[in-house]
């Protein structure tokens, strides 16, 4: 009886995923119907409605591990994407390794999402609550309809079940895989909210300072998660693919890329909209665009019409329907914008040298990178549409915008922080930049000359650039003591909005300096290496000293062991494989890695070219981690700005 | 003019003249870094122009891949069941690059007809056929060359 039971695990999952659905429907209507009705109940359903949701879409998720960890092969998508020999950690992380089971973490996190503004939302108003919950029930809608109709994960395998599980693709069995996605899906998912608020705002026709300050947090944390999401996915291209690279303008990447920069524009411009009461309905349009930018790139993964180093199998029917979807969430949004966008009226000026101008600036350059990147994602498919053929683009194409414009952006970054609103005294300026200045310069000049021989104009500009933003920030925050008893009282009296902001700022600077010094100091050998031989990369020598075959439970492997010697002085041993996985046969590199916070080795074996010579790929990699370190910075600046007081108090205040 | 009017107008003048600059410099650009895709049979018959960058692509031959004994120059056919192309390249292959599977190369091709590869790509899933080489191999040989399992090799 009790197993009986238990072999429906994946119908009970089915079924609260309908259940999930009707409350998702419920969501939608009754809010927003009592909102217009001001039937208080009915707003007020809102929120159990969406624990209701929430609680059924967990259910329905946990349903769907259950069936990966007791290895149930009936159900079809366990059975492609599982086997028995799995570690329990990576079957768990199964349950996203494929189409159906990552849209129903997308729903997970959207049910979660859903649930926390119902949750940490109690002190704004009822009204505006409830259609924010009801535009969240109308996305779930949609991606709840998506998945019953097009891609259930509870689809059975019968009436004979395979014996066997077809196994997780070997590249994503690894801890990138493991937190990857959900981390990004926060983010992506998380635009949501913004975007709820947004529609919400031109529903109640109310968009002030108060809209911004309640919609502000939501924004910069799934800023923040987004940012970790997609350099976690950089990171786990870097060492798990074995290309050497850690970015490749892959129309993937580019998906997640584009919310980023619109996210980074609507964070910016939700501060001057919450501080000075402008550029109110630019931050409702970057809203709208953010998440729509996240239907998209949900849509461009997901239908596979793009070739892509990522696209996996994919069905061009799902891809038809999130189109469908993007395109009534656009359409809709749009309409609702254009008919009740606030009307600019009496709106205060502000000078040109002011924050404001500032941060205009940082929103039109951001929005420009991301036109450049929705344009080269793009143009493949409209050509393709046209009849102009098969066309791809190529990275310098990305390139040649996004240095300058990201260059201007950082150069812009070190001026706009230390200004005030409004109006700033040109000689508070040169109080405060001038010296930071100075020394950037000089640090600047100096750095490629001691760092390397040769010397590179463009790791001089970076380095300046990233100093000064940095100098600056600490020029501003002594300035900002000068009146304090002492240290520690005036390092208390500043606001956690202002740390996080510096840490976000200082986190590009690394980022930065990664991204440009890795690229420009980077050795890299693609060679034929032979037993015994030895390579000659400054400072470091590398000799083949071994080959052998290795034999594990799920794979076998060619294992180099690689002698790494430093000025003739004996390192390490680096033990790159090249792996082929038994259960499908699919062959994978394992990067051997030295990481460090200086420099990266990197070793990658390619192809057997005889019994006693590898393909090898060596690299040495300055700074690299420096990229992602960036990202951890910039996802810790969001955290701190969410638990800033001004949230928390106005909470408090009005729950009590 | 009112100077907040005035200002506000400036400022909208400078955001157009500064996106319509920004647009045409993006498509000047593109224009320069699109890479046309082009089946075997495409290249084959002339229609490609050469020593220009474009992307090719179809099933490896099975057999074809030669190998250096000194470095990592290799050589290889594509084929679209129609025609087949010779490919040079030199450098580190994709794991999933093999015989009978499909690959997609950019590069350019010489004046000898062959393609000179910068860059071969190979897809992360065995299942999976580049949208490209599927349709390129459909127009040359009708629905029963599909994917490069069921394609005629010997011909």
């Amino acid at each position: 009886m009790h197993a009986d039971w238990l072999s429906l695990v994946p119908e009970i999952g089915q079924l609260s995923l309908i259940i999930a659905f009707c409350f998702s429907v419920a969501l939608f209507l009754l809010p927003l119907w009592g909102s217009y009705r001001n039937n208080l109940l009915m707003m007020l359903s809102a929120r159990s409605i969406a624990a209701g949701f929430f609680i059924f879409v967990l259910i329905s998720f946990l349903c769907l591990t259950w069936s990966f960890t007791q290895n149930d092969f009936s159900v079809a998508y366990v059975a492609t994407n599982s086997n028995s020999l799995l570690p329990m950690h990576y079957k768990i992380s199964a349950v996203w390794g494929g189409h159906e089971g990552s849209l129903l973490l997308w729903i997970l996190m959207l049910s979660g999402w859903t649930f926390a503004v119902a949750l940490f939302s109690r002190s704004i108003p009822l009204e505006l609550q409830a259609r924010v919950l009801s535009v969240m029930g109308f996305v779930a809608i949609g991606f709840s309809l998506f998945i019953l109709i097009t891609s259930n994960p509870f689809d059975r395998n019968l009436p004979i079940p395979p014996q066997e599980g077809n196994d997780l693709n070997p590249l994503l069995q690894d801890i990138g895989l493991i937190i990857h996605p959900p981390v990004l899906y926060m983010g992506y998912v998380g635009f949501s909210v913004v975007f709820a608020f947004a529609i919400a705002a031109l529903l109640t026709g109310r968009m002030d300072s108060a809209w911004a300050r309640w919609s502000r947090p939501w924004a910069i944390i799934a800023w923040g998660f987004l940012s970790l999401g997609v350099a976690m996915g950089s990171w786990w291209a870097y060492y798990e693919l074995g290309w050497g690279g850690w970015w490749f303008w892959d129309p993937v990447e580019n998906a997640a890329f584009m919310p980023w920069l619109v996210g980074t524009a609507l964070i910016h411009s939700l501060a001057v909209t919450e501080k000075r009461g402008l550029f109110k309905s630019w931050t409702i349009l970057l809203a709208i665009f953010a998440f729509s930018l996240s239907l998209l790139g949900t849509f461009l993964v997901r239908s596979g019409v793009l070739t892509s180093v990522h696209a996996f199998a994919n069905d061009p029917e799902r891809g038809l329907f999130i189109l469908g979807f993007l395109l009534v969430v656009v359409g809709v949004s749009l309409v609702l914008y254009a008919i009740r966008a606030p009307v600019v009226k009496g709106a205060q000026g502000f000078d040109w040298l002011s924050r404001e101008t500032f941060l205009l600036a940082n929103n039109i350059l951001l929005v420009v990178v991301m036109l450049v990147v929705l344009i080269g994602t793009l143009y493949p498919l409209i050509a393709d549409a046209l009849g102009l053929g098969k066309i791809s683009v190529g990275a310098p194409f990305f390139n040649m915008f996004f240095l300058p414009l990201m260059g201007l952006l950082c150069l812009l970054m070190a001026v706009g922080p230390v200004l005030n609103w409004k109006k700033t005294q040109p000689a508070l300026l040169k109080t405060l930049l001038l010296k930071p200045w100075v020394i950037s310069l000089l640090i600047g000049l100096l750095f490629p000359l001691f760092y390397a021989e040769k010397y590179s104009i463009p790791v001089a500009v970076a380095v300046f650039i990233a100093s000064w933003i940095t100098t600056a920030l600490i020029s501003d925050f002594i300035y900002r003591l000068r009146h304090a008893d002492s240290f520690i009282s005036g390092f208390k009296k500043l606001s956690m909005s202002y740390y996080a902001m510096s840490i976000a700022h200082v986190g590009v600077a690394v980022s930065l300096i990664g991204i440009v010094l890795s690229s420009h100091y980077s050795q890299e050998r693609d060679l034929r290496l032979q037993l015994g031989q030895v390579v000659e990369m400054a400072p470091y020598q590398f000799t083949l000293k071994s080959l052998i075959p290795i034999r594990e439970s799920n794979y076998i492997a060619d294992q180099a062991d690689i002698e790494v010697q430093k000025n003739g002085k004996f390192l390490e041993i680096l033990s790159p494989q090249k792996r082929r996985y038994l259960a499908r046969g699919d062959v994978m590199t394992e990067v051997a890695l030295d990481a460090g916070l200086l420099r990266d080795i990197y070793i990658a074996m390619g192809d057997k070219l005889s019994d006693d010579a590898w393909a090898m790929r060596i690299h040495v990699k300055p700074f690299v981690r420096w990229i992602w370190l960036g990202a951890i910075f910039m996802a810790l600046g969001s955290l701190l700005a969410v638990i800033d007081k001004r949230y928390r108090t106005k909470t408090a205040e009005v729950s009590l | 003019m009112h100077p907040i009017r005035k200002q506000r107008l400036m400022m909208v003048l400078l955001i157009v003249i500064f996106s319509s600059i920004a647009i045409g410099l993006i498509m000047f650009a593109l224009r320069e870094n699109l890479n046309l895709f082009y089946p075997p049979s495409k290249i084959v018959s002339g229609e490609v122009p050469h020593n220009v960058k474009i992307r090719g692509g179809g099933c490896v031959k099975p057999g074809s891949v030669q190998r250096s004994e000194h470095n990592l120059d290799v050589n290889f056919v594509i084929t679209d069941g129609v025609a087949d192309v010779k490919v040079f390249y030199s450098g580190i292959l994709p794991d999933l690059f093999a015989e009978g599977e499909a690959a997609v190369i950019n590069g350019k091709i010489n004046d000898k007809g062959e393609l000179e590869a910068s860059e071969v790509l190979a897809k992360h899933d065995e299942n999976y056929m580049p949208p490209e080489v599927a349709e390129g191999m459909k127009q040359a040989g009708g629905e029963h060359q599909k994917t490069c399992e069921t394609i005629n090799y010997a011909r």
